[in-house]
């Protein structure tokens, strides 16, 4: 904890906005490219983004190769992630199924798209967003699933 | 040039979704759990994003190109419709039963153990599903 009352998550949270924000005005201005984790990925894995095949293949090379040197370099980090194995594997098809039906997710509709204050994107960020806060209370606080 | 600039988009993307606390799941979970433990972390991510992200549109509107002489994307034709609706809330449902959102699912690849790839590859086989649906629907016709 720093000395001032202000949380550090809070700060390092800050922190890393503005570098996820920083990376996505690069590839905007730089390339002309919309930084959506979702479609990068999802281009790749249906061949939609064939012709630009190249790109998003070393975007993603960067995007775990970064944190990986890091996490080597400076210790692994906390990620909690569950260990229900099939819990994981319906929440991860549901969230490639919807962020391609969505055309985005939290990057591409919640950052980029937000900010250039697209409705699309605002419609998207509200409906994963209330929907997120519902369906953790109705497994936490009623089904106590996790 | 433009693979220099994508690798780099993705390693300062990568980096600050690791300090942010995004590969987390915990601090994701916290932030949707508003009748418990509330932790607003996420807000100042996402807040912290929008800044840089809406300086960089105002730019984008006045040089119309970027540096490498592609057009900066239009904006989206603004339908509302039952894929964006109905797709926004199958991500939320996901994101919330696990607290990975794409980015940081990918990001965490390289630490997260056997549970991260169960994760990364049912999300591949969710984009593989749509893939396969939009083929169907392409080949039945039915309209948009």
């Amino acid at each position: 904890m720093l000395l001032t009352p202000i949380p550090t998550d809070w700060i390092l949270g800050l922190t890393g906005g503005l570098m996820i924000g920083g990376a996505s005005a690069l590839l905007l201005l730089g390339n002309g490219r919309i930084l959506g984790a979702s479609g990068i990925l999802g281009g790749l894995v249906d061949g939609t983004g064939s012709n630009n095949a190249g790109e998003r293949a070393v975007f993603l090379l960067g995007l775990i190769g970064a944190p990986a040197l890091a996490v080597w370099v400076f210790g692994r980090p906390e990620s909690h992630i569950t260990g229900n194995l099939a819990l994981l594997a319906v929440a991860g098809v549901l969230v490639g199924l919807g962020t391609r039906l969505a055309n985005g997710c939290t990057s591409g509709h919640g950052v980029s798209g937000m900010s250039r204050f697209s409705p699309r994107s605002i419609v998207s960020t509200l409906i994963y967003l209330g929907v997120g806060f519902a369906t953790f209370y109705v497994g936490r606080h009623i089904a106590g699933a996790f | 040039m433009r693979n220099v600039i994508s690798l780099s988009a993705g390693a300062i993307f990568g980096l600050g979704l690791l300090i942010s606390g995004m590969t987390d799941t915990a601090k994701v979970q916290g932030w949707l759990d508003l009748a418990g433990n509330w932790d607003p972390t996420l807000a100042f991510v996402l807040g912290g994003a929008i800044l840089p992200m809406a300086l960089a549109w105002r730019i984008a509107a006045r040089r119309k190109i970027a540096v490498t002489g592609e057009a900066i994307p239009a904006m989206p034709a603004q339908v509302i419709d039952a894929r964006l609706v109905g797709g926004s809330a199958l991500f939320g449902i996901g994101w919330a039963l696990a607290g990975f959102c794409p980015g940081p699912a990918i990001a965490v690849l390289a630490w997260g153990g056997a549970p991260a790839l169960v994760f990364g590859l049912a999300m591949v086989g969710g984009m593989l599903a749509f893939a396969g649906l939009e083929r169907l629907r392409s080949r039945v016709a039915l309209p948009a």
